[in-house]
């Protein structure tokens, strides 16, 4: 069985006057993709936000390597090797494509064979190598800020909501993409509401309800489950394939 | 930015254009100086008028430059940015007065040095002030928008009466350098040399800031940081020690307009950076928070529009940059070239 590289224990998280989460167990392995299911209001992004330091957590323990992080800044985070691509995809409007992936490569160079091998999942971003970031369509922008995510080899890489508000001819380049990413070995935890998608490339669920984990197990046991499925995000997988 | 990576696909198939500049901004500078030529009536004077008003528009773009990148890169409001005028302009005086032979000797390269030297001086002394003022006011107060504007007063005030401390109270005069004084004349055409060491110094600031915030790695990172701060520290770059160099830079700035601003004025007071700082803000505001190009627009805009009111129209003189701002705004409500932001 893979080791755990992410570890949540009892992890709190406060915004404001909200308590959001509510004491999350969450273990991610190497080399596993593993998906983060729940309804909206759930906790995901928050989780997500909490283990990338943008949120602090109030309660609890945050184990990346072994090493504790609960306490580490956002960018000491990110130098442990976390990548985070937020729901928002957050790429850098005014920037073209090469300076947003330039600005993901903080040993200030781009690696030439590793960009190749992006751009060969990714290829639309090559086309577009030296536009505005800001003028690229919403599925562009997604693998511009999945790309700017990996563009030098991280150790575990959160993505929120890839395929939030994308075409299916995106969705389906975008899967291409994750697969490419697991073939790899790379660890990634995948938060989602397109639940057909991550049970074509999870290793393994958790499913999130108030702010608490309320079911951990390997997909394939809970893609079987229907009742499960249904009980826990009010629908059936096969529902959306 | 050491990447030479060019990807086989560039360009194939791009089914969207690129970005195109936006000119229309930049239009509007020559545009009004040249609407203004009927108005004014007489060529000499407007080209007086309007050489005058692009040397004061330079000297607050130096003087605003900094502060929109604070604005921008930290979401901070620093009121106090006046004080580091004041500061600058006071501390050119440590070289200037006693280097009285230097600024008045007949030889131009002995005044340029003594000027020089002063405003080394003065970049370095703002530069301190700045990250004192970082350390003790603005670093408290992130995020906290009524509270900024608060301290940073609060600040600007103990600044100024520090300044009284140290050199007292009175006016201090500041003589311009031998050389500097007087005008080119051209035919009727009478042009003062200061002014045009002033657009001199302000291009090369504006060229130099333009050079590092796009062929530069630090300028991507403020440029992102501008944009989108916390999606910068998500890629691991420690955006608080990056907020701090440009805080200390744009103080420096300050210093540099504090110089060229008191040179010009030819007298000194506590108070002068207070005085400038409202037109420094609506600088800010009419060319985009945290845009470096539409604060350089923005700055010879509203010189230049003062310049033409208060010779067409001197009752109006006061209200003219408030105008300026309001059509601004009317027109593009986040400023000449507003900055992508979340």
């Amino acid at each position: 069985m893979a080791e755990a590289l992410l570890t949540l224990a009892g992890v709190h998280t406060h915004i404001g006057q909200y308590h959001i989460l509510q004491g999350v167990d969450l273990e991610v392995r190497e080399g596993e993709l593993t998906a983060l299911l729940g309804r909206n209001g759930a906790g995901k992004t928050t989780t997500l936000r909490t283990i990338m330091g943008l949120w602090k957590a109030s309660q609890g323990r945050l184990r990346f390597e072994g090493r504790d992080i609960a306490a580490l800044a956002t960018p000491e985070i990110a130098r442990a090797g976390v990548a985070y691509v937020p729901e928002s995809m957050a790429v850098f409007s005014d920037l073209t494509v090469r300076e947003n992936l330039v600005l993901g490569a903080r040993q200030g160079r781009l690696d030439s064979a590793r960009l190749e091998w992006i751009l060969g999942f990714l290829p639309a971003l090559g086309k577009f190598w030296n536009h505005q970031a800001g003028n690229l369509s919403g599925g562009q922008k997604q693998m511009l800020a999945i790309a700017r995510a990996i563009v030098e080899p991280r150790r575990l890489l959160l993505v929120d909501e890839p395929t939030k508000g994308l075409a299916p001819a995106i969705v389906q380049s975008l899967l291409a993409a994750f697969r490419e990413l697991k073939a790899t070995g790379t660890t990634i935890l995948l938060v989602e509401q397109n639940v057909s998608f991550v049970k074509r490339l999870g290793d393994r669920v958790a499913v999130m309800d108030d702010g608490r984990i309320v079911h951990a197990g390997p997909m394939p046991d809970f893609a079987a489950d229907r009742a499960l499925q249904m009980r826990l995000l009010g629908l059936a997988m096969e529902a959306h394939t | 930015m050491n990447d030479e990576f060019v990807p086989a696909q560039q360009g194939k198939g791009a089914a969207i254009p690129a970005a195109a500049l936006d000119y229309a901004p930049l239009v509007l500078v020559p545009a009004v100086a040249i609407a203004m030529l009927p108005l004014v009536g007489s060529f000499p004077t407007w080209v007086t008028l309007t050489v005058a008003g692009l040397a004061m528009g330079m000297m607050i773009f130096i003087m605003a430059s900094g502060l929109t990148l604070v604005f921008g890169l930290m979401d901070v409001l620093n009121f106090g940015h006046g004080a580091f005028v004041s500061v600058g302009a006071f501390a050119a005086t440590l070289v200037l007065l006693p280097l009285g032979d230097w600024t008045q000797a007949d030889s131009l390269a002995l005044n340029l040095s003594a000027v020089g030297l002063a405003i080394v001086v003065a970049m370095v002394a703002t530069a301190a002030v700045g990250w004192v003022f970082e350390r003790l006011i603005v670093r408290r107060v992130y995020g906290q928008h009524l509270r900024q504007i608060l301290v940073t007063m609060g600040g600007a005030i103990v600044t100024e009466q520090m300044i009284h401390v140290i050199w007292g109270a009175e006016q201090i005069p500041l003589p311009l350098p031998k050389a500097l004084r007087g005008a080119f004349v051209m035919g009727d055409v009478a042009i003062e040399k200061y002014r045009l060491l002033a657009v001199a110094v302000g291009l090369v600031v504006f060229a130099t800031m333009f050079l590092v915030l796009n062929r530069t790695r630090i300028g991507l990172l403020i440029r992102a940081g501008v944009e989108n701060g916390p999606m910068v520290e998500a890629l691991g770059y420690r955006i608080r020690r990056l907020f701090v160099g440009v805080f200390v830079a744009g103080s420096a700035l300050a210093g540099l307009g504090g110089v060229l601003w008191g040179l010009y004025r030819e007298t000194l007071t506590a108070s002068m950076g207070g005085e400038i700082v409202v037109m420094v803000f609506i600088v800010i505001i009419i060319g985009g928070l945290g845009s470096v190009g539409g604060c350089f627009l923005g700055a010879l805009l509203t010189a230049l529009v003062a310049n033409y009111a208060g010779f067409l129209a001197p009752k109006l003189a006061l209200a003219s940059n408030i105008l300026l701002m309001v059509a601004i705004l009317l027109w593009r409500p986040a400023g000449l070239y507003a900055v992508a932001r979340r």
